[in-house]
């Protein structure tokens, strides 16, 4: 988006300061810093702990936490043999990880498993619609420390179940060396397979998250602000007419966004199931 | 090494971002795998049993009814077995009766017959004595009517008349 050349308050397109975070209780100096709630140049303050723990986005998972347990308290307590509504829906999405995910990608040993999975995609699906919904607008992955930290627990379950399984000098080697390889390929099989298995997996699954929510939330800030910036400038239909546009176009990517939020949430479970299959797979 | 400000966006903005989600995480983490899975796995626990249970019991259920069946075709087979028996009883003995009341029946009906005849013999033998006496004395009056007064003599008219009776009957027989 360029900045549409207009004589007074120029547009400034959303970009990364857009997704910093604000602090609950401010201190004097990030006030200070940021009188219009952005940055001013140059300015240097002294970040207290507050500024730093007790920020807007840290909130909003706190509240997504408090959201996931609280729906899944409510659909499994009072649990009949014939399911009520609340328990139906409770079923249906456990059901989905339990069975559409664990169960298709791990196998007789799925049960020990499920709840993790089972937390991992109602929490990143309950963040990643807060993009869309409630009093946030604002996809909480879309600060990449979140999906590192989620990134982190994946690899330490998979890693650790295959260690727990083989023990870890056999996890190691099953890991780096699939089984067949020719005497003279070892060389280059051992650093490319550890690469892809132990360094990679990791860092992709934390990226391809952020990336999409990142991407996902600049794109509608550009059309929102964008079109609502065009639609207010004074005495150009054109202009209006486009900001218009914009604006009912944003709905859509809207809705697109929904789509990817739950999307990334199924991704994000289905291959760290994946990646604990293939670390407590007999054979790779 | 790429400096850490180059990262930009990749770089989070607060290590708060990657230590609260960590922690969040591991409680909802503890909390689905302590609380809510156990709660889900055991109503499903409890549902597969009662589907099960209810096949068994079902099983069973049928089972009894098939050895109740097998036990009333039993029962009827052997209550047929005993009616037919009765039946024949039964018709032995209608024989039996029958006979045995058509014996009887012939009894009496001989014995009707023997009193009878001896009832006729012995009116018979009544009314022979009878007559003997009054033929007697019409023959003898009618022949004393033909003879005159001669065969006054009731002795010898006696005499007469019992031969001319032994004659009569000698000659009936």
């Amino acid at each position: 988006m360029v900045a549409v050349p207009l004589e007074g308050d120029a547009f400034t397109p959303p970009g990364t300061q857009s997704f910093n975070s604000r602090p609950l209780f401010p201190s004097e100096g990030w006030e200070q810093c940021h009188p219009h709630g952005e940055l001013l140049e140059g300015c240097s303050y002294t970040e207290t702990w507050t500024d730093a723990w007790l920020t807007n986005h840290v909130a909003q998972a706190v509240i997504a936490a408090v959201l996931v347990l609280g729906f899944w308290f409510l659909v499994s307590r009072n649990q009949k043999m014939v399911p009520g509504r609340l328990q139906f829906v409770g079923e249906w999405l456990y059901d989905f990880v339990r069975n559409g995910i664990a169960r298709d990608v791990l196998g007789h040993e799925y049960r020990k498993f499920t709840p993790y999975l089972v937390a991992l995609f109602t929490f990143i699906l309950v963040n990643n619609l807060f993009g869309e919904f409630f009093v946030f607008m604002f996809p909480t992955f879309s600060k990449i420390g979140f999906p590192y930290a989620l990134a982190l627990c994946s690899w330490l379950l998979y890693n650790g179940a295959g260690i727990a399984k083989y023990g870890f000098g056999t996890y190691l080697r099953k890991q780096v060396l699939p089984e067949g390889t020719p005497i003279y390929l070892v060389w280059l099989l051992v650093p490319l397979e550890f690469l892809s298995n132990i360094v990679v997996r990791p860092v992709t699954l934390a990226l391809r998250l952020f990336a999409n929510l990142f991407a996902g939330h600049l794109v509608i800030l550009v059309f929102v602000l964008g079109g609502t910036f065009l639609l207010e400038v004074k005495d150009n239909l054109f202009y209006n007419f486009t900001g218009g546009i914009s604006i009912l176009f944003s709905f859509a990517i809207f809705a697109l966004e929904i789509f990817i939020g739950a999307l990334q949430a199924y991704i994000f479970t289905v291959l760290t199931a994946q990646y604990v299959h293939s670390s407590i797979a007999e054979e790779h | 090494m790429i400096p850490l400000e180059g990262l930009g966006p990749l770089l989070p903005e607060h290590i708060s971002e990657f230590v609260v989600g960590i922690a969040l995480f591991a409680l909802i983490w503890f909390v689905v795998a302590k609380k809510i899975v156990p709660m889900f796995e055991d109503t499903y626990a409890k549902r597969a049993e009662a589907i099960t249970g209810g096949m068994e019991r079902a099983e069973i259920a049928q089972k009894e009814a098939q050895t109740a069946l097998e036990e009333y075709k039993a029962q009827l087979a052997s209550a047929r077995e005993e009616a037919a028996k009765i039946r024949d009883e039964a018709r032995a003995q209608a024989a039996q009766i029958a006979a045995e009341i058509k014996q009887q029946a012939a009894d009496e009906a001989a014995r009707l017959v023997e009193s009878a005849k001896t009832q006729i013999e012995a009116e018979r033998s009544l009314a022979v004595r009878s007559l003997r006496g009054e033929i007697g004395g019409l023959a003898t009056e009618l022949a004393g009517k033909i003879v005159g007064e001669s065969l006054a003599d009731d002795a010898a008219a006696q005499r007469t008349v019992d031969r001319f009776l032994a004659e009569l009957e000698s000659e009936k027989v």
